[in-house]
């Protein structure tokens, strides 16, 4: 691949350090590779490469959460608001499986993170020694690429190949295993950035001759619908998707992670899809002639049932990764390239044009599901309050100007319908795993992205408690994220099915919960409780105008359900309003 | 409906692929009739080629989420009349057995297969050919006293013109294209 007049000629001597340890190899690597926050927790093997921390402490910022998983989850949240890869490290063994669900959680929604888990010395692996596990084999299901080095000559290189692999094509995790006698053993350092594996090729050439069969089926469609994704935002798209809207006067519709992709308050914005998106844009998915999936991969929370999914349509997928054409969804025009580069080709080649009648039938479904569904759960004028009224005002009180973070379940999905978002990358929520616990820890790795924003993370009372010791991550770095904890004494989405589909039987959904002011105080975070609707308004502004941490814990109704449902099984036409 | 194929991946030469390959077959609830690994006409590029039984539907997705992997360089999905393919066969045979009467000339030869070593108490035979030819052999020797019988997995070569070279040249024509990565 290279010769070794090439790596000479681009080598990096860092400091006249040319002989250092794998450790400070790694170290240097990854300030090569710009990074200078990292998430993780030590442990015995990785002792060394801690060791050497200290001496990068100007250049490197490690953040040391209170478990494994929410530094996997910190660092992808933290990837998915600065654009930057994810940093994390852990120990071997239950260090390293601690990381799976956060593993798992940014492969399916495709952020880059690079691990960096420690392995035992080499002569043992495979031996059953203390803390060992085979990582590479428990990762490789769910992880883009990994790798186990044994030689520290071979991390520099490793760790290049890594952050390429992360980045670019459709991004994902990546896991390096690096042995303690690895970590130790000296080497000649060298950098050189990848940006080439011989059998790996992300950039794909343009697809012209698709793009112009779908501009001509754009130009003669007549209820066009825009289904756009994560893509667009791992892209960049964000501008290119607004033209090419505005050009043609199509609708749009986003799919969750696809979110804050397409400003909500834009007149062709028709809202989310999926299980429990908006009534218009699940109900006329079936009734559009022509569907431009952009940067997105047909999840069954977005289909619903498959044989009655836009029948009426012909099918357009842009689409990075080729494995997720034709998956789900058999495509009339396949264009496998980059939602960006799709977008500018196709631009130029799309006629103007508008669509008031068709998008009258959204307003139409709108007002129906405002009426229905979103006045009473948004503007309720008694009763006990509701997650929908809570979104409603943080966003209005945000002005749309915050990032977002969310746990999974109710708390999710109301954020998710009704904050207005106006930023592109100003979501981070757990889609295709759902990982419940997701909240809190990805509030701390978006606050620490980015600083200079507002960042809220809705937790539940159920996925609160699952990673609440990372309060203590919160006390040690003064992060300043706000967390809403909306408790309803219950496991809300499960009681919901619960309350739907099994005859009201909750089972194990009811939650005995502890006093969360007195736990957040306890770690030193000033934390009220609101059960009241006229002190929300009120504890909400004391909650932003906070300096630092703040926990507000809001006395939800116990038995809200999140509608329109598309129910499991069900068609998207088939959406419903009320239970 | 449920067809032959023989998938040929070429891949780098890299520990634990095949355990990524497996994965996204047993995902899928798809069994692997045989399974040959060797080293391919280009140095350093492994040969991988596995015969499944699936939909042609199945095989299309199989298909690209194996090319998916890092470490993967092409996938080929072929039907059995788009390849030449041979599987081995190693029998041995009760000596007893298979001098009496005339088998080696009616069996063996028959047959086309061949004499490897021959001792008081054993033959031990070799046959190449598919594997229906294989388990002809098998049940027509079986009378004769089988004491071991070992097959290979399939070995296949495509009938088509293009080879596995000019891909890769292409492949890294496509990387000159390359703009700079979306993220970063």
């Amino acid at each position: 691949m290279k010769t070794e007049k090439e790596t000479e000629q681009t080598a990096v001597q860092v400091n006249g350090h040319d002989h250092i340890t794998g450790s400070e190899a790694l170290l240097q690597s990854l300030i090569e590779e710009g990074v200078d926050t990292i998430f993780g927790y030590p442990g015995g093997a990785i002792m060394p490469v801690y060791d050497k921390l200290m001496d990068y402490e100007d250049k490197l910022t490690h953040i040391l959460t209170r478990h494994e998983q929410g530094a996997a989850h910190a660092a992808q949240a933290y990837a998915m608001v600065t654009g930057k890869p994810g940093i994390c490290f852990a120990t071997s063994g239950p260090g390293a499986t601690n990381l799976v669900t956060g593993i798992a959680n940014a492969f399916l929604d495709s952020v880059p993170v690079v691990f960096i888990t420690a392995q035992v010395v080499s002569g043992l692996i495979g031996t059953d020694a203390f803390q060992e596990t085979d990582i590479i084999g428990v990762s490789m299901p769910v992880t883009k690429w990994n790798c186990q080095v044994k030689k520290s000559h071979d991390i520099p290189e490793t760790i290049a190949k890594a952050f390429y692999i992360a980045k670019s094509g459709r991004p994902g995790p990546v896991l390096i295993d690096i042995t303690k006698d690895a970590q130790l053993e000296k080497l000649d350092f060298k950098y050189k950035k990848c940006d080439y594996i011989r059998s790996y090729n992300p950039h794909i050439p343009l697809h012209t001759k698709a793009i112009e069969s779908a501009a001509i089926m754009i130009n003669h469609a007549e209820r066009p619908l825009i289904l756009a994704g994560h893509g667009v935002l791992i892209s960049g798209a964000e501008d290119e998707l607004k033209a090419f809207a505005e050009k043609t006067g199509i609708p749009v519709a986003l799919t969750l992670l696809g979110l804050s992709g397409f400003p909500s308050n834009h007149r062709l914005f028709t809202g989310m899809l999926g299980m429990h998106g908006n009534y218009g844009p699940n109900l006329l998915t079936n009734e559009a002639d022509l569907i431009i999936a952009i940067g997105m991969r047909f999840d069954d929370r977005v289909t619903g049932n498959l044989k009655k999914y836009a029948k009426k349509a012909t099918i357009i997928h842009i689409e990075i990764d080729e494995a997720e054409i034709n998956k789900n969804v058999l495509v009339d025009v396949e264009i496998n390239n980059d939602a960006k580069e799709v977008l500018k080709y196709l631009i130029p080649l799309v006629k103007e044009n508008s669509f008031e009648k068709w998008i009258r039938e959204f307003r139409i479904c709108d007002k129906t599901e405002y009426e229905k569904v979103i006045k009473p759960e948004t503007k309720p004028e008694n009763g006990d309050l509701r997650m929908g009224e809570v979104v409603r005002l943080v966003s209005e009180l945000t002005k749309g100007e915050a990032i977002i973070v969310t746990d999974v379940g109710q708390n999710q999905m109301h954020a998710a319908r009704y904050y207005k978002f106006s930023h592109p990358n100003s979501l981070v929520t757990s889609g295709g795993m759902g990982t419940m616990g997701f909240g809190l820890p990805a509030g701390i790795g978006a606050k620490i992205g980015r600083p200079d924003k507002q960042v809220i993370a809705f937790v539940g009372d159920g996925g609160f408690q699952m990673t609440i010791q990372e309060l203590g991550t919160i006390l040690q770095y003064n992060v300043p994220v706000k967390i809403i904890v909306l408790n309803n004494n219950y496991l809300g989405m499960v009681r919901q099915w619960q309350d739907m589909f099994y005859d009201k039987n909750y089972a194990s959904t009811e939650l005995i919960n502890p006093d969360f002011v007195m736990i957040s105080k306890a770690y030193n975070i000033p934390a009220i409780k609101v059960a009241k609707r006229q002190d929300l308004n009120s504890s909400l502004e004391e909650m932003l105008a906070a300096k630092g941490p703040f926990v507000l814990e809001i006395v939800i109704e116990k038995e809200g359900n999140v509608f329109p449902m598309v129910e499991p099984g069900s068609s998207v036409s088939e959406v419903r309003l009320t239970y | 409906m449920k067809q032959e194929f023989t998938i040929s991946l070429f891949t780098e030469d890299h520990i634990g692929i095949l355990g990524q390959i497996t994965i996204i077959l047993t995902r899928r609830q798809i069994n692997i009739d045989s399974i040959t690994a060797s080293e391919s006409a280009v140095k350093g590029v492994q040969l991988l080629t596995l015969v499944v039984k699936t939909t042609n539907e199945m095989i299309q997705k199989v298909a690209r989420q194996m090319e998916k992997l890092v470490d993967v360089m092409k996938v080929f999905v072929h039907t059995s009349d788009q390849i030449i393919y041979q599987e081995i066969a190693l029998f041995k045979v009760t000596t007893k057995g298979l001098m009496s009467g005339n088998v080696i000339d009616h069996v063996v030869r028959a047959h086309n297969a061949r004499i490897l070593e021959v001792s008081p108490e054993y033959i031990v035979l070799e046959k190449t050919g598919h594997k229906t030819e294989i388990t002809e052999l098998l049940s027509q020797l079986e009378p004769y006293g089988v004491l071991q019988f070992a097959r290979s997995g399939r070995v296949a070569i495509t009938k088509q013109v293009k080879e596995l070279n000019s891909y890769l040249k292409e492949m890294d024509e496509a990387n000159r294209y390359k703009t700079e990565p979306a993220l970063n």
